[in-house]
């Protein structure tokens, strides 16, 4: 779907991308993370040819990126704005006509989006007497309003409630469903688990990871396991095959445990040394959540620059 | 292409529905409409200080007897009744005048003039001329002089300006060109910074709330930038274009009423003495006998503005005004919008618009003492071959008459002129209308300049 490849991006000063290359697949739900000022905003601008790339190149469907690709491409920029003395329905229109949609269409699938989000009575109101959700709606309306091939949020939930999320957050997945490819970036890490299939990580302009979200985060497993158990508390000499990372003891004789296992041993070893002197209610491994990869990612890298 | 057209419509329809622009558009003719009235009431109030007068003159001194010349509204008359008895008689005549002149008239307000009704002020005057002119006669008389030598003395002279043109002598329209002149430099250096600025704050509405970077992923900043400057002309030249009308048709409206008003006084005579303000009640009338020589007609001052104001051109002023305000517009407009991309509110644009604005402003500030009363000189000629000073040096220059070559060298600049300033700005706003939450310098200006696309 978009294949991006050794994009370089230098402005006055600072190096915003540096040999940057990704591939999202179509159909996917692609999550662009990295902390603030790595680069993300600079590549999202360049897939949306608002700027150039000093090299590099990008392909959308197999051809290079072009003026034509504009159409097919729907963007929410992380900041959002609208016209504040345009009356919303007019913008709406004006909006998906800039895409090249016909008057006509533009307006039925207004309506047809204005219901859906149930905000079809403000057609005629102004933007600046609405509220801040109703205009994030609105401006999500615009995004998506010339169903596009490939959609870029950037920052999608920020401004939004909890309930707008979730409404949001089904929106995404259906336009997913039906076939739209999403791109968004974020660096809201519980979002990336819940939506993405596919992540890349970006740093200090470069791209320091990406992947498979499953995958990754199972690159990352580190036979770290935990186990709650029910009983006295258990005293270890040494013989254990683990090494214990944290206790923690509570009232009901009810314990936990944070294991690391060494390399020689798995989970079953652990079973067989703990079963004759417990009663084991849980073993599960711990598989390090995107935010954990993320934060130890980016830490690695600060200490290696160093 | 087709969404620029886009572009230019939202601009276009977005201020044209302001409630602002309504108001500005009816408020100018509704000024023309009631100036109108003004000019009406006044030459309708006229009838009353035409109204024929008689001067009773009680001559203690002998020296003014029978030497009153009598006026078209004035008539003297000597009286030899007592004083109380003649100031009885102005009681019952209430439009007369009774003109006591004692034996030491010469002494400080020593002659008195009375009148029922206050007395006015055209009438004053006369009489106070007279004798003077009456009184300094007599003296010179006394002294020596014989009558035919002062009369040979005594010379009136007016002057009649005329220049001589291809057709012939023409009366010669310094007044109105003058008029003319200021009045363009104005108009263009007003509405060049109105339009402007409005492009201007267009920028930066769109660059505070942001709506830029969902349009820029649409369009290219450049069909952005060029769909607001030309959408905004066009509501300038909207602007314009109603103005003329409405206030064409007021004027002709207002010519008909006030005309057909005039013509029923029972006067003749007022009629044609009020014609002065009826010509310039009436442009139709201005513009048909434009280039023919006024009546060869004694004229008051006034008069001889309002016909010379036929022997301007409007027709070739109001081209070159449209000409000068859409090229000086883009070319200043296109500036403004770098300027707008470059801030982020309104009350940082100060230090880039002091430069941008200087030429305008100077030429502007020439115009009112040096320009207009030397339209021909060196200077003049290169302030209107400068792009950014072009436009309010050529608008006073145009009504005395420019050379064609020059007009035509002014022209090519402008359009040169302006294509660089929209290359230059472009470059700027491109990269500007994205930066948020920076102090901008000039540095970081040429800095955007040189970037890549």
């Amino acid at each position: 779907m978009l294949s991006i490849r050794n994009i370089v991006k230098q402005y006055a000063g600072h190096r915003a991308l540096s040999d940057v290359s990704l591939e999202v697949e179509k159909g996917t739900i692609f999550g662009l993370l990295g902390p603030n000022g790595a680069g993300k905003t600079s590549l999202i601008r360049i897939i949306n040819q608002i700027t150039a790339p000093d090299s590099g190149e990008i392909y959308f469907n197999g051809e290079k990126l072009n003026q034509s690709h504009i159409e097919r491409i729907g963007y929410l920029p992380e900041e959002r704005g609208l016209y504040k003395k345009m009356e919303i329905g007019e913008q709406m229109i004006y909006l998906a006509r800039l895409k090249g949609l016909s008057r006509a269409e533009a307006t039925k699938r207004i309506k047809y989006w204005f219901e859906k989000l149930e905000i079809q009575g403000w057609w005629n109101k102004k933007i600046e007497e609405l509220s801040k959700g109703m205009q994030q709606k609105a401006q999500f309306v615009a995004t998506v309003l010339h169903e596009p091939d490939l959609i870029i949020l950037d920052e999608p939930f920020s401004g939004f409630d909890p309930v707008n999320t979730e409404v949001i957050k089904d929106e995404i997945l259906e336009l997913n469903r039906k076939g739209s490819t999403i791109l968004f970036s974020t660096h809201r890490m519980e979002s990336v688990e819940e939506l993405c299939n596919s992540i890349a990580l970006i740093n200090k302009s470069h791209k320091i990871l990406d992947g498979r979200v499953k995958d990754i985060r199972n690159s990352y497993r580190n036979n770290t396991y935990l186990i709650e158990y029910t009983g006295y508390k258990l005293e270890f000499d040494g013989s254990q095959p683990f090494e214990i990372l944290k206790e923690q003891l509570s009232d009901d004789n009810s314990h936990m445990l944070k294991v690391q296992l060494s390399e020689a041993h798995s989970s079953n070893d652990v079973l067989q040394y703990l079963i004759p002197k417990t009663h084991i209610n849980m073993l599960q491994e711990v598989i390090p959540s995107m935010h954990e990869i993320f934060i130890e990612k980016v830490n690695q890298k600060r200490s290696g620059d160093e | 292409m087709n969404k620029v057209l886009l572009i230019i419509q939202r601009e276009y329809l977005v201020r044209v529905k302001k409630k602002s622009f309504i108001v500005m558009t009816l408020l100018v003719p509704g000024l023309i409409l009631v100036m109108y009235g003004i000019i009406y009431l006044i030459a309708t109030n006229s009838d009353e200080l035409n109204k024929e007068r008689t001067v009773r003159v009680k001559d203690d001194s002998g020296v003014f007897q029978g030497k009153f010349e009598d006026h078209k509204n004035i008539k003297f008359q000597t009286t030899t009744e007592g004083i109380t008895k003649a100031k009885d008689d102005l009681r019952k005549n209430e439009d007369d005048f009774l003109l006591i002149i004692p034996a030491n008239y010469e002494k400080k307000d020593a002659v008195k003039i009375f009148s029922k009704k206050k007395p006015n002020f055209t009438i004053i005057t006369d009489i106070n001329d007279q004798m003077s002119d009456i009184a300094s006669g007599n003296s010179m008389v006394k002294a020596g002089i014989d009558t035919a030598k002062l009369h040979a003395i005594k010379s009136d002279i007016s002057i009649d300006a005329r220049q001589i043109t291809d057709k012939g002598e023409e009366d010669s329209s310094i007044g109105a060109a003058y008029g003319v002149g200021i009045a363009g430099a104005i108009l263009i250096y007003l509405s060049l910074f109105i339009y402007g600025a409005q492009v201007m704050r267009g920028v930066i509405e769109e660059k505070t709330s942001r709506i830029i970077e969902v349009i820029v992923s649409s369009v290219k900043p450049f069909q952005l930038m060029l769909g607001k400057i030309i959408g905004v002309g066009a509501v300038g030249l909207t602007q314009f274009f109603l103005w003329i009308i409405l206030s064409t048709a007021v004027t002709v409206v207002a010519g008909k009423v006030f005309i057909k008003d005039a013509i029923t006084q029972p006067q003749k005579e007022q009629v044609s003495k009020n014609q002065p303000v009826q010509v310039h009640t009436s442009p139709q009338k201005d513009s048909a006998s434009a280039s023919t020589p006024s009546a060869d007609v004694p004229q008051s001052p006034a008069m001889g503005f309002f016909n010379s104001l036929k022997t301007i051109n409007f027709g070739y002023i109001l081209s070159c005004f449209v000409f000068y305000f859409l090229t000086g517009y883009l070319l200043y407009s296109a500036l403004f919008a770098a300027v707008g991309s470059a801030v982020d509110s309104e009350t940082e644009t100060q230090q880039f618009m002091f430069p941008i604005t200087l030429p305008l402003l100077f030429t502007y500030i020439l115009s009112f003492s040096f320009l207009i009363n030397n339209p021909d000189s060196t200077l003049a000629f290169w302030l209107s071959v400068i792009p950014f000073t072009a436009p309010v040096a050529m608008m006073v220059r145009v009504p005395f008459g420019v050379p064609a070559w020059q007009l035509a060298i002014s022209m090519f600049m402008m359009v040169v002129g302006f294509l660089f300033t929209t290359w230059v700005a472009s470059r700027i706003y491109r990269v500007g209308i994205l930066m948020y939450g920076k102090k901008t310098s000039y540095k970081e200006l040429s800095k955007w300049f040189f970037y890549k696309e």
